[in-house]
C-alpha cells in the first residue's frame, strides 16, 4: 500500500504525498494541546501540561513555553527533544540578527528561518523531519502583534487564533466561531481557557494543568515581554469561565 | 548572503589613507542631504570630474563613499545588492539604522583579513524620520546630525558647528551646504569645484546637482 514510500523522507509517493511529513504531523496530534489567541493588546498562548506526576521535580523551564527573544515567545506541540533543537536554532537566529542589524528580528523573518530549516529535513539529508509544531507570538514595529503557526513540513501561516496538538480541530472550530477582533487581553485569556477546558482530556480543569503566557508590549516604555500570566488574573479568568460554562450547562439541561 | 574572499593579501603600506575625496552630510527637518565631490584623481592627474560617489541603495537609503574607486564601487555594490536581497526576502524595508549597522558589520568582518578602504556617510529616511550615520574604514559608526569625510572635515566641522541648526528647512539646509562648499573653494588647496548632491526625503531620493551614474 503506502508502506513502500514511507521510509525515505526525500521521495514523493505516487499520489504526490510526503508520508514522513504526514506521520510527523500524526505524532503531534497525540501531543499536549496548545493554542494561541491574538488580541489588540497582546497575544495569549495556552498549553496543556501533559507530564504531570507527583514525582516530577518542578523545574524552572517549561516543556511547552519558550522565549525566543524579548519580543517573541512560542508554544510547542510534539516531541520535546526535537523542539529543543529548533528553539535553540531560533534563539541563535534572533541573536545573530540583533548582532548584525542592531534591531530585534522581525517576527515573520524568524518564523521563516525556522521553517526553512524544517523544510530542509523534508527534501535532503535522509533524516526524518522534526516532530514539532510551533505557535509563535511576537511583536515588531512593522506589523505589531502577530501569531504564526508552523508544522513539520516547513509551511507556516499567520493566524488570529490557532490550535495545535491534541483535539486541535475541535479547538480550532470553537476559536473560529468565538474570536472577535475587538478582544482585549482578558477576553483572549477567557477564550483560551474556555477552549482548553472543552477540548482537554480531563473532566476537571485547574490552573496546574495549564501553562498560560502572554506576549505584550508596555505602551509607556515600549518594552515587549513574554511572561506567565499574572496568577490573580488567571484565577479571575478561570472563575469567570467556569461560571459561564456552568450556566451554559444549566441552560442545556433545561 | 554573498561574501567574496581574497586569496592574496595587499601590501602593508595600503593602510595609509587617501583623504582627498570629500563628503558632506546634513540632516534637516524631513530630509537628508548627501554631497560628494565628483573628482576622480590618480596622483597629480585629474581623471574624471563627474564621478558619482553616492550609491543609491533603495528608495530611501543612500551612501556617499570615499576612497580608492575599486574598493568604493565594489563595496558599494556588495552592500546595495545584499540590502536589496534582504528586502525582497523579508517583504519590508530595512530601517536606516539597521542598514547602517549591517554595512558597518561587513567592514568590521573584512577589517582583519582584507579591509575595504572606504569611508561612508550613510543617509536614509524611514518611519523614524531622516538620519545620518558616519562609518569610517575601521568600521567605527556614529549617528550624527551632520558629518564629513576626508580633508573636508578639518575645515567644515567647525563651520557646521557654527551654522547648523536642528530641524532646518530644505532651503536652509542647502544654504548651509553652500557655505561649506564655498569654504572649501576658498581654503582647501585641492580643487573641489564639482559636486554631486542628492536629497533623501519621504518621497524618495532625487539628484539635486551633478551627474548621476549610480542609480
Amino acid at each position: 500500500m503506502a508502506r513502500r514510500y514511507d521510509s525515505r523522507t526525500t521521495i514523493f509517493s505516487p499520489e504526490g504525498r510526503l508520508y514522513q511529513v504526514e506521520y510527523a504531523m500524526e505524532a503531534i496530534s497525540h501531543a499536549g494541546a496548545a493554542l494561541g489567541v491574538l488580541s489588540t493588546e497582546g497575544i495569549i498562548l495556552a498549553a496543556e501540561k501533559k507530564t504531570l506526576s507527583k514525582l516530577l521535580e518542578p523545574s524552572i523551564s517549561s516543556e511547552k513555553m519558550y522565549m525566543i527573544d524579548d519580543h517573541i515567545g512560542c508554544a510547542v506541540a510534539g516531541i520535546t527533544a526535537d523542539a529543543n533543537i529548533l528553539i535553540n536554532y531560533a534563539r541563535q537566529s534572533a541573536q545573530r540578527y540583533l548582532y548584525t542589524y542592531q534591531e530585534p528580528i522581525p517576527v515573520e523573518y524568524l518564523v521563516q528561518q525556522v521553517c526553512d530549516l524544517k523544510q530542509g529535513y523534508t527534501q535532503y539529508g535522509g533524516l526524518r523531519p522534526f516532530g514539532v509544531s510551533f505557535l509563535y507570538a511576537g511583536w515588531d514595529e512593522q506589523y505589531g502583534y502577530q501569531l504564526y503557526q508552523s508544522d513539520p513540513s516547513g509551511n507556516y501561516g499567520g493566524w488570529k487564533a490557532s490550535a495545535i496538538g491534541q483535539n486541535h480541530q475541535s479547538a480550532q472550530s470553537i476559536l473560529r466561531s468565538e474570536w472577535k477582533a475587538e478582544f482585549k487581553v482578558y477576553d483572549a485569556l477567557k477564550l483560551a481557557i474556555k477552549v482548553m477546558s472543552k477540548t482537554m482530556d480531563s473532566t476537571t480543569l485547574n490552573a496546574e494543568k495549564l501553562d498560560i503566557s502572554l506576549l505584550t508590549r508596555d505602551a509607556k516604555s515600549g518594552r515587549v515581554a513574554f511572561v506567565e500570566v499574572n496568577a490573580k488574573l488567571l484565577a479571575d479568568a478561570f472563575k469567570e469561565v467556569q461560571d459561564a460554562l456552568e450556566q451554559e450547562k444549566e441552560k442545556e439541561n433545561k | 548572503f554573498v561574501r567574496q574572499q581574497y586569496s592574496f593579501t595587499r601590501k602593508k603600506s595600503n593602510h595609509k589613507q587617501t583623504m582627498s575625496d570629500n563628503l558632506i552630510g546634513i540632516v534637516g527637518q524631513d530630509y537628508v542631504i548627501l554631497a560628494a565631490d565628483s573628482a576622480q584623481a590618480r596622483s597629480i592627474v585629474l581623471m574624471k570630474e563627474d564621478e558619482d560617489k553616492i550609491k543609491v541603495i533603495d528608495d530611501h537609503k543612500a551612501m556617499a563613499m570615499s576612497g580608492p574607486s575599486g574598493d568604493r564601487e565594489n563595496f558599494g555594490e556588495f552592500i546595495e545588492k545584499n540590502i536589496v536581497l534582504y528586502e525582497l526576502r523579508q517583504g519590508g524595508s530595512l530601517s536606516t539604522k539597521a542598514a547602517a549597522y549591517y554595512t558597518r558589520g561587513e567592514l568590521a568582518t573584512a577589517l582583519r583579513s582584507s579591509p575595504y578602504q572606504v569611508n561612508i556617510l550613510f543617509g536614509g529616511f524611514d518611519q523614524h524620520g531622516p538620519s545620518l550615520y558616519f562609518i569610517d574604514y575601521l568600521a567605527a559608526i556614529q549617528k550624527l546630525p551632520f558629518g564629513c569625510q576626508g580633508y573636508a572635515g578639518y575645515f567644515l566641522l567647525s563651520v557646521l558647528d557654527r551654522h547648523y541648526k536642528e530641524n532646518m528647512t530644505l532651503e536652509e539646509g542647502l544654504q548651509v551646504l553652500q557655505i561649506c562648499i564655498d569654504q572649501l573653494k576658498t581654503r582647501f588647496v585641492l580643487n573641489t569645484k564639482d559636486w554631486v548632491i542628492k536629497i533623501i526625503t519621504k518621497d524618495g531620493i532625487r539628484l539635486h546637482q551633478g551627474s548621476n551614474s549610480n542609480e
